[in-house]
């Protein structure tokens, strides 16, 4: 079973009075426990398709199935209780949250509005999750801001976990982290991967990242798909002209390349 | 606290605070220091203030105790200004919110409304509106914060609108957050600083027109305010200019202190983003 078929999906957007396609005619589907990647230059409707994916947009046209449901047909409560299983991480980990907040109020918001866990047991529960993505649990009663942005995705990562959901979206989770933190926040999502069988959709410009972490690549280019395929091999040998700009562009795969 | 201490670098704050601590002094410490009710008869009519010491301020035309009346005039001044600018901020930020969260036709409703509210003189709105309801404290408080809602209203929508397009507020729809939980605990608080900046200007606006409206005969006639003993004084003008005089000094004090406390505040605010 997959856990998310897209097709034929399209948004349009108006620039300057004419209409352009920001994401034009796209498809994909994502297996349980795999990662597929969404790569391209900027502009190629990276963001877009993760934002569609999530109901945060509306699509003009294509068809979103989630566990095997049509995603788009919901809406209001139900949309809101569907959410549950399908999370997201955002690129700037200060940025995607309340500046108010502290670590235990962003982590608590998930378990309360699904009704996972009673007010007396959340605090637990949210020293469990701060466990779970390798934070210290006496971290819950720090301000969102105090803490370093390392910490800060991985309690990203946690909020997203807390619902059990089956699909994370990952849109440039790791870009904004310095190269040895983002080593570590890659092998703790492989982890939760392994351990809790979620798919993710990863949306990366970066290769070398890709490579490491994606079965599976779809190349973008100015909204739609240039290629497709397994993520070794499409990086290894691509076809299209915008796959080999970007292997071109990633300077550890050209100096590796035979 | 640094934030106090910032606060009190500046002249401005630090006069503005020190009037308006006078202010809460006087009008908390009004029913002790002068028990009974301010609109007895305490001494003969007319008396110059600084002849019967007694009576420092003198009395007015009917022989009150003009000192009794400015103290306890001090509870209402403050009172309804605090409380009309209150509600001014309480609804103003309720209905920016909600129209710039909503957007479509929930903003452009909201936002005509605005517009109506704000094309009528504020005062001729608390004049229209008392004269029919009838004078009394509440009725005046709910007066005067007709008027100047619109203005929180409009701060409120502007500084909304940029911060629905932040990704926390996309976050908070990913988890299932309802819109109206989204709208007042993440958007709203976030808000509020530029909202608050206006409370100043709303407080001395809500004082000045209290005043206006008891000078024109339209406030609680159960209670002292300035207001109403200026338009007392107004008719002895001439022989007993003092009794004018004096809860007009009080008024001026007021409004400015408000004022400059509420710039203190904006100012060490200010430092405070600039510096993060």
């Amino acid at each position: 079973m997959t856990v998310l078929a897209v097709s034929n999906l399209a948004k349009r957007y108006h620039r300057g009075g004419k209409p352009f396609a920001a994401v034009d005619d796209v498809s994909f589907k994502i297996n349980p426990a795999e990662t597929l990647a969404l790569a391209g230059p900027s502009g190629s409707g990276k963001s877009t398709i993760a934002r569609l994916v999530l109901r945060l947009i509306e699509p003009d046209a294509g068809r979103i199935d989630f566990e095997g449901a049509d995603f788009l047909a919901v809406s209001g409560a139900a949309l809101r209780a569907r959410r549950a299983r399908l999370q997201m991480v955002f690129q700037d980990p200060l940025a995607a949250f309340n500046p108010r907040a502290t670590v235990a109020r962003v982590l608590d918001d998930p378990l309360r509005i699904h009704g996972l866990a009673s007010r007396a047991e959340r605090p637990r529960h949210i020293a469990a999750l701060l466990e779970r993505v390798g934070l210290d649990p006496a971290l819950a009663a720090r301000a969102i801001h105090e803490i370093s942005g390392g910490q800060r995705q991985r309690v990203a990562i946690a909020r997203a976990i807390a619902t059990r959901p089956s699909l994370v979206v990952l849109d440039e989770a790791v870009s904004a982290l310095d190269v040895s933190v983002r080593g570590q926040i890659l092998e703790l999502l492989l982890d939760l991967q392994r351990q809790e069988r979620i798919a993710y959709l990863f949306i990366s410009h970066d290769l070398g990242v890709i490579r490491a972490v994606a079965h599976r690549v779809v190349i973008l280019d100015a909204g739609r798909i240039a290629e497709s395929g397994d993520a070794r091999a499409v990086i290894a040998n691509p076809q299209s002209a915008i796959g080999k700009a970007l292997v071109a562009a990633t300077p550890r795969l050209t100096r590796d390349r035979p | 606290m640094s934030r106090l201490r910032r606060f009190f670098r500046t002249p401005e704050a630090k006069a503005g605070a020190t009037i308006l601590a006078v202010l809460i002094v006087m009008a908390l410490a009004a029913p002790m220091v002068f028990p009974g009710d301010p609109q007895a008869i305490a001494g003969p009519a007319l008396l110059p203030p600084f002849q019967d010491w007694s009576l420092p301020l003198g009395t007015d035309r009917l022989g009150r105790d003009v000192l009794a009346e400015l103290f306890h005039g001090a509870r209402t001044s403050l009172a309804v200004g605090l409380a009309a600018a209150a509600a001014a901020l309480f609804i103003g930020s309720v209905v920016g919110t909600l129209a710039g969260f909503a957007s479509g036709l929930i903003d452009d409703v909201l936002m005509r409304i605005t517009d109506a509210f704000q094309t009528v003189p504020s005062f001729l709105l608390a004049l229209a509106f008392v004269s029919i309801v009838g004078p009394s404290l509440g009725v005046v408080v709910a007066a005067i914060a007709l008027g100047a809602w619109t203005g929180p209203a409009r701060v409120a929508r502007a500084e909304v609108l940029s911060i629905r397009e932040r990704d926390y507020v996309a976050g908070a729809r990913v988890i299932g957050m309802h819109p109206l939980e989204i709208a007042f605990r993440e958007v709203l608080p976030n808000a509020l600083p530029p909202v608050l900046a206006l409370s100043s200007v709303i407080v001395a606006a809500a004082i000045l027109t209290e005043a206006a409206l008891s000078f024109l005969g339209l406030g609680d006639p159960n209670r002292v305010t300035w207001g109403g003993m200026i338009a007392e004084g107004r008719t002895v003008l001439r022989t007993a200019p003092f009794l004018s005089v004096v809860p007009g000094i009080a008024l001026v004090l007021t409004v400015l202190g408000v004022y400059l406390a509420g710039e203190g505040v904006v100012e060490s605010t200010a430092v405070r983003r600039s510096l993060s």
